[in-house]
């Protein structure tokens, strides 16, 4: 098998809001070019989201791709190679690769929603990659679909012409050979020449328990081939191809894979470290000289502790890690001590739903039970001996007298809010220090736009947006610079001592909300001991909030003989299991649960 | 030699019928309408006793103990026969201690001569309140007059004897407490047990308490109940031996005793549960708890026993503590560490230490404080983990 003609290849991805039915779009897709069968389709939603917690979440966080067979109203047959993209923030780096890789996007409206947050970051991200378009609205067999409400509602806010979207319902297969014949019509074949030498993009890594480390390529120039010899430019390595293939949705092994196509290579690669997401392949004995503009590499811009909740389970936390790390080389961890929690590891993640699914994976696919310390973000501190430091751990911060000052990055979000929520939602922005940028209106929805500094942001922020706007808020978000701050750390003392794993830097005007809501929550959730115990939170040495957990005064079993030892000892064996879910902090011991809940109180 | 270290072999039998239920027992006990065919619960109360002796020969037993239920309910003449079969497979001990259950009805106090004569030496009786609209808001049957008229009746035949009572009741205050505590003592001899209040899932207590229709003392008023229950009891000679029990010094319940300083004991009856050590491991048996269906057990198995298991280390470490702790002289660390291959956590030995819970003697025994007993669980569950 050779490649196919360029011009009857079309590369495209999909771009939507969580929910609004990107995966089943692409289900359809895939049945009705005959990708995989019926039978295999059964019982297998969203064939491209493999993962349980994609499946549960309705979120993609690998990139995937899939090769459909189409014959065409012209009568040609066609490739179409489907990349399917993350849609959530954290996961911009793969969003952008993924686009690169193509000429074209349908973006996916719900027809009843509308455009989204993080729609509309994504969508430009399409268009900057130089993406032809087409509007698609799903969902119009509801009842509460409003086609040509949302089809000018893409004119406004987007400036895209809908007059000719694609009305489809992927769920009943409503107009789903009309998205075909569209991407065949209105989307542009790649450009490529068969015979200069080979120039392929990265697309994406990862690892196969039988093939080893899988790359996905985007063939630009030339041909790769099994037996070839080619080089990684940006990092400098060379590999000699085993095989070449494609995924229909399942592996086809290839002979070659040609200008224009999108494919994967195995060629004796040990860790998908060794591969670096955006670099550009050539011929090792025929190299081009500039290789294709790369990516900004995915840097972690969250980082929390986790710590195993049994502390007997550290190794098995480092071994889960590791393996983790093998498939997500975004995700940065390296060994911590705290005199709170004992052994972890610091780790950096891209935001803060990265962070949860990493979080939940290592406890669903390695049994693993943790406790994850404040999220913190990078501050960069200026000391008064002229050095700087990046700071993402609030234990490792100097003294307050050798800092100079203080910077935190800041971002921009991108909000869009039902009107009703909207008065709620700016509250919930100027209470977080965010300085409004932009407020316009598209029919009933509000767009805003705010500047807000990130550790706003990692703490609680998108859980408390939802909740003020009951879930109809959706949020977008980028990188913006690094702003002077007055921060100050703040520490929290359980029976007068500093637990370290709760400690975190707080700008100065919030300090005494943050200080006196945390407080009061370890009072809820730290159980009555023996003597008193004060919570306080501090700044330097000053107390900005205190809590007293009271003493238990009574708690003794009143008969217990002979035939109540067995019922006790049970009882004794069930406290003594819980007691081995908290942490003995000096005299004082504190459940796990506390350290996770005092991270989301409602300040 | 201090008690502690004598070999102690305790028989508990029991007698699982009374004539009403209280609502906040969850004990094991069943009322009867049609009668009951005591001739042939002694048959099977001998079956079960063959049975555990061919287990566990050759003991001498110091103590033996009729709980139910209901055991004042028995005829004379069934306690003896248990005694007899008692005596025909094991070795009894000279002055052993012989402590029967009852009620402090007029009908019970007829029959008490009859157990003397059976070989009984000591009453426990259930007089739970000196109070009659608590009497009756406890379910019990008789009246303060006649709890009294028993317990005088109990005084004259018996050389020891002892009476329960309840506190911390649903409204109840200190000073009320404190006044029917001094009339108690005034009443008792040698032992008291006083117990706090406590609402068992599966009683119409619990219900009660659920639905708020009972509301009893809470945690403060509790412990103030726990505080001057110490200190008047304390006064008057009768210390606490252990969390809710009262002797003057040397006339413990020698019975108690045996399941608190973990020495073996057998079960029999149904629902009784024991502990044997066998081949020099500890074992853990129950036996049925639906009369009926006991009896039927032992007449075609020769014992009721469901359940026999063999106590690991750590399960036989935790009863220990448990258990021991209770009692105001505290724990041989050391026995501990034969039991368990392993020593107490230190650093929880010292926190308990600093708060003034636990306090170790000058011969090493390890004890639980004035401080420590109100919160004795927690006590408990600090060491245990």
């Amino acid at each position: 098998m050779t490649s196919a003609p360029i011009q009857n290849i079309r590369n495209f991805s999909i771009v939507a809001h969580i929910d609004h039915g990107k995966s089943t779009l692409a289900d359809r897709l895939i049945q009705l070019t005959g990708g995989l069968s019926d039978r295999e389709m059964v019982g297998k939603e969203q064939v491209l989201d493999s993962m349980d917690i994609e499946r549960e979440r309705g979120i993609t966080i690998k990139a995937q791709t899939v090769r459909l067979k189409y014959h065409a109203k012209d009568g040609k047959d066609y490739i179409l190679n489907l990349m399917d993209t993350p849609g959530h923030v954290d996961f911009a780096y793969e969003v952008n690769r993924s686009l690169a890789a193509c000429e074209g996007s349908l973006l996916v409206v719900d027809a009843s929603q509308g455009v989204e947050a993080q729609t509309l970051a994504n969508v430009y991200h399409a268009l900057d990659a130089g993406h032809e378009i087409v509007p698609v609205l799903n969902k119009i067999d509801l009842p509460a679909a409003e086609p040509e409400k949302i089809k000018q509602q893409i004119e406004d806010v987007i400036g895209l012409d809908a007059s000719n979207a694609i009305m489809i319902s992927a769920k009943t297969g409503i107009g789903i050979p009309d998205v075909l014949e569209a991407i065949v019509t209105r989307l542009p074949p790649p450009k490529g020449d068969r015979n200069a030498t080979l120039k392929a993009l990265l697309v994406d890594s990862w690892y196969d328990a039988y093939l080893g480390v899988v790359v996905l390529v985007r063939i630009v120039d030339g041909v790769l081939k099994k037996g070839q010899r080619i080089r990684m430019m940006g990092i400098d390595a060379a590999y000699e191809v085993d095989r070449t293939g494609v995924f229909t949705p399942k592996l086809t092994i290839v002979d070659e894979l040609g200008p224009g196509e999108i494919g994967m290579l195995t060629a004796s690669i040990k860790e998908v470290a060794d591969t670096r997401v955006g670099d550009t392949i050539t011929d090792e004995r025929n190299p081009i000289d500039e290789p294709l503009p790369g990516f900004r590499p995915a840097i972690p811009v969250v980082f929390c502790g986790l710590f195993p909740v049994d502390a007997a389970q550290f190794e098995d936390l480092r071994a889960a890690m590791g393996k983790l790390r093998l498939n997500d080389a975004s995700f940065s961890y390296e060994m911590e001590t705290s005199a709170a929690l004992g052994f972890g590891f610091r780790c950096g993640f891209l935001g803060l739903l990265h962070l949860e699914i990493i979080q939940e994976r290592l406890e669903r696919e390695f049994n693993l039970d943790l406790i994850a310390t404040a999220p913190s973000v990078i501050y960069k501190m200026k000391l008064r001996d002229g050095t700087e430091m990046e700071i993402h751990n609030p234990v490792d911060m100097p003294d307050v007298m050798k800092i100079l000052e203080i910077e935190e990055p800041w971002i921009e979000a991108t909000i869009l809010t039902p009107d009703e929520y909207l008065g709620s939602v700016l509250k919930l922005c100027q209470d977080r220090r965010g300085v409004q940028k932009e407020l316009t209106y598209v029919g009933a929805r509000a767009m805003v736009k705010y500047d807000l500094p990130l550790n706003e942001v990692v703490f609680d922020f998108y859980d408390r947006l939802k909740s003020v706007s009951k879930g109809y808020a959706s949020f977008d978000y980028h990188l913006t610079d690094y702003k002077v701050a007055d921060l100050v750390k703040m520490q929290i003392l359980v029976n007068d001592e500093a637990v370290d794993a709760l400690s975190m830097l707080v700008h100065k005007t919030r300090a005494d909300a943050r200080g006196r809501g945390m407080v009061e929550k370890l009072k809820e959730l730290i159980p009555p001991h023996m003597f008193q115990v004060p919570i306080q939170a501090a700044i330097g040495g000053k107390i900005i909030a205190r809590e007293t957990v009271r003493a238990m005064r009574k708690d003794v079993t009143a008969k217990c003989y002979g035939g109540d030892a067995t019922r006790k000892r049970k009882l004794l064996d069930k406290q003594k299991k819980g007691k081995k879910r908290m942490r003995q902090f000096g005299k004082v011991e504190i459940p796990q649960e506390a350290f996770i809940a005092a991270l989301k109180v409602d300040t | 030699m201090s008690l502690t270290q004598q070999p102690a072999f305790g028989v508990y039998v029991h007698w699982p019928f009374c004539l009403s239920k209280c609502p906040y027992c969850d004990f094991n006990s069943h009322v009867r309408h049609g009668g009951i065919d005591e001739a042939r619960y002694i048959k099977a109360f001998e079956s079960e006793i063959a049975a555990t002796a061919q287990r566990v020969p050759g003991r001498e037993v110091s103590t033996i103990f009729f709980g139910g239920g209901t055991p004042s309910l028995m005829q004379p003449s069934t306690v003896q026969a248990i005694l007899d079969a008692i005596a025909k497979h094991w070795t009894v001990a000279r002055g052993v201690e012989v402590t029967l259950e009852a009620n402090p009805t007029s009908v019970d106090a007829t029959r008490f001569r009859g157990y003397r004569a059976a070989g009984v030496n000591r009453v426990s009786l259930g007089v739970q309140a000196l109070n009659d609209a608590s009497l009756k808001e406890l379910g019990r049957l008789h009246s303060t007059q006649e709890a009294l008229d028993a317990v005088a009746v109990a005084r004259s035949i018996f050389d020891r004897y002892s009476f329960d009572l309840i506190y911390a009741r649903p409204k109840q205050t200190t000073q009320a407490w404190a006044e029917e505590l001094k009339r108690a003592i005034s009443e008792a001899a040698e032992h008291l047990s006083l117990y706090q209040l406590t609402i068992e899932p599966e009683t119409p207590f619990y219900a009660l308490q659920k639905s708020r229709k009972l509301v009893i003392p809470d945690e403060d008023l509790g412990r103030d109940l726990y505080d001057i229950t110490q200190e008047i009891c304390a006064q008057a000679g009768l210390p606490a031996y252990e969390v809710s029990n009262h002797a003057r010094p040397g006339s413990e319940c020698r019975h108690n005793l045996v399941y608190w300083r973990a020495h073996e004991y057998a079960g029999i009856g149904p629902g009784a549960h024991g502990r044997l050590d066998i081949d020099g491991v500890r074992q853990a048996t129950a036996t049925e708890k639906r009369p009926e269906a006991w009896l039927m057990r032992v007449e075609s198995l020769g014992h009721g026993l469901i359940t026999d298991d063999s106590l690991t280390r750590e399960e036989q470490a935790d009863e220990f503590l448990l258990m021991g702790l209770r009692l105001t002289e505290g724990i041989d660390p050391k026995r501990y560490e034969t039991l368990t291959g392993r020593t107490l956590d230190p650093k929880r030995v010292s926190i308990l230490h600093e708060e003034g819970a636990l306090e170790t003697m000058p011969d090493g025994r390890l004890r639980v404080t004035q401080i420590g007993f109100p919160v004795l669980d927690a006590v408990v569950a600090d060491l245990a983990a």
